[in-house]
C-alpha cells in the first residue's frame, strides 16, 4: 500500500512550544506511534454536510449592510507536494473583524463588535485547485499569553484534501506586519522558510481598481501524484 | 517539483462560530443507517486533569457497518465534528463501525484545540471486542497503553459509550504519528 510522504524536519511546529503557554499542560508527553497507512488514513471525508451557499466566499455579504474595515481579496491554489492542483478540496475560514475581534461569546476583548460581520466563510477549490474568497482586514488583537502580547492580523484557515491524512488547520498572515516575529504561534515553527510560506503576498493584479486589495495564499497539503493515482477514488 | 507541506497553526479558541455552528455535524449516521445504532461520548482533559472548556475539538472518520469507506449508504456520513463542552465533553451519534481491511471495528479521531500547534490522532476501539487481539495497530502499541484507545459502555444505557482523550501526563492517550 502506497504511503503519503512523512513531515519534513522543522517544517511543522513541535507540540511542546513553551512561548506559547497553552502548550505546556497539552502538548503529549510520550511519543507518538508510527502509523502504517491504512485504508482508514488514506481514505477521507467528503464533507458535504451541507451544500455551499452563494455567498459564501464573500464575508462581506453575510448582512443587509457592509461591515466596517479594509476590503480584501485573498486568493490562491491549493497544491499537492508535487505542485499539482487539487480539486474539490473544501477551505473553511474564519477570522476577527477589523477591530480585532471575534464573533465569539467569549472574545472579551474590549473592542467593537460589527453587527455586519460574522467572519466565517467557505470555498470549494475548481479543477485547478484555485479558490477565491471576499473579506475585510482583521485587527490584530491582544491575548494573555505574556505580558503585551498581541496577535499578528491572521486569517484561520481549515482545509480537507483527499484523505485523513491531508487534514490541515493552520493561519495566514499579512506581508510587513511588525508583530509577526513576536508571535509566539507563528514562531512555533523551526524552519523560516515554513513560516515565509504562511505569509500571505500582496498581489496588484489580484487587486480590483476602486474596489479591493489583493493577497495571494498558496497552501500545500500532504500527498504526491503517485499516492492518489494508486489509493485514488477510494 | 517538490514541495514542503504547508505548516499546521491552531485552531485556536475561537473557531465555533465558524467550524461548529451546527449540531447535526454530531451525527455521522442518519435514521435508517444500516447497523447497530450507538452514542459515542468524548471527555478532553489537560496535563492537570483539567477539561478543556469549550477550546477543543473532535472530528471522527469512520468505516460504514460493512467496513466500507466508501459512503455507499446515504444514510451514512461517516464523518463528525463537534466542539467540546464547558465540561470537555462532546457526544456522536452513529453506527458500530465493521471491521475493516483485517482490522478490528474502530473510529478515527483528530483532536484540534487552543494550545495544539498540531492536530493530534487517535482512535477509538471498542472495549470487549474480540477482534482487538489480533488488531495490527493496537499491537504496535504498549499493553499497558492500549487501554486508552478503548471506549467502554455507559452503564445502564445500551449502545452507549464513552472515552476520555487525555492529553498528556498519567493515563495519556496514545496519539499516531500519520
Amino acid at each position: 500500500m502506497n504511503e503519503y510522504p512523512r513531515t519534513k524536519p522543522g517544517s511543522q511546529p513541535e507540540y511542546l512550544s513553551p512561548g506559547y503557554k497553552a502548550t505546556v499542560r497539552r502538548a503529549p508527553s510520550q511519543p507518538l506511534i508510527r502509523l502504517p497507512h491504512t485504508p482508514s488514513e488514506l481514505s477521507g471525508p467528503i464533507y458535504g454536510h451541507n451544500p455551499i451557499g452563494p455567498t459564501d466566499n464573500d464575508l462581506t455579504r453575510h448582512f443587509a449592510q457592509e461591515p466596517q474595515g479594509e476590503r480584501i481579496i485573498v486568493a490562491g491554489r491549493v497544491l499537492d507536494e508535487d505542485g499539482r492542483g487539487v480539486p474539490n478540496a473544501l477551505v473553511e475560514v474564519w477570522q476577527a473583524n477589523a477591530a480585532g475581534r471575534y464573533r465569539h461569546t467569549r472574545d472579551n476583548h474590549p473592542a467593537p463588535i460589527d453587527p455586519n460581520f460574522l467572519g466565517a466563510g467557505r470555498v470549494v477549490t475548481d479543477d485547478a485547485g484555485n479558490y477565491r474568497f471576499v473579506s475585510i482586514k482583521p485587527g490584530a488583537y491582544p491575548w494573555r499569553n505574556h505580558h503585551n502580547a498581541w496577535r499578528p492580523a491572521h486569517i484561520h484557515f481549515s482545509l480537507f484534501g483527499s484523505a485523513f491524512v491531508t487534514r490541515l488547520v493552520t493561519q495566514m498572515y499579512f506581508p510587513n506586519d511588525p508583530l509577526i516575529p513576536l508571535d509566539p504561534i507563528l514562531q512555533s515553527i523551526p524552519d523560516a522558510g515554513a513560516r515565509a510560506r504562511l505569509v500571505s503576498q500582496f498581489d496588484l493584479s489580484l487587486t480590483e481598481p476602486e474596489w479591493a486589495l489583493g493577497y495571494r495564499f498558496d497552501i500545500v497539503l500532504r500527498g504526491r501524484r503517485a499516492t492518489y493515482f494508486e489509493e485514488g477514488g477510494k | 517539483m517538490s514541495l514542503i507541506p504547508s505548516a499546521s497553526q491552531t485552531v485556536g479558541p475561537f473557531f465555533n462560530f465558524a467550524l461548529t455552528p451546527d449540531a447535526r455535524l454530531g451525527v455521522l449516521a442518519g435514521d435508517g443507517a444500516e447497523g447497530s445504532r450507538i452514542s459515542l461520548e468524548f471527555r478532553v482533559v489537560d496535563g492537570d486533569g483539567a477539561p478543556t472548556p469549550g477550546d477543543s475539538m473532535i472530528e471522527l472518520w469512520q468505516a460504514d457497518a460493512q467496513g466500507r469507506y466508501s459512503q455507499a449508504d446515504p444514510n451514512f456520513r461517516g464523518f463528525g465534528r463537534l466542539e467540546t463542552s464547558p465540561e470537555g465533553r462532546c457526544a456522536f451519534e452513529t453506527v458500530k463501525p465493521g471491521p475493516v481491511d483485517g482490522q478490528a471495528p474502530h473510529i478515527n479521531v483528530i483532536v484540534f484545540a487552543r494550545g495544539l500547534l498540531k492536530q493530534l490522532y487517535t482512535r477509538v476501539y471498542f472495549e470487549g471486542e474480540a477482534a482487538n487481539a489480533h488488531d495490527p495497530v493496537l499491537a504496535l502499541v504498549p499493553e499497558d497503553r492500549r487501554g486508552t484507545l478503548l471506549a467502554r459502555p455507559v452503564e445502564g444505557q445500551p449502545g452507549a459509550w464513552s472515552i476520555e482523550i487525555r492529553l498528556q501526563g498519567e493515563a495519556e492517550t496514545v496519539f499516531f504519528d500519520v
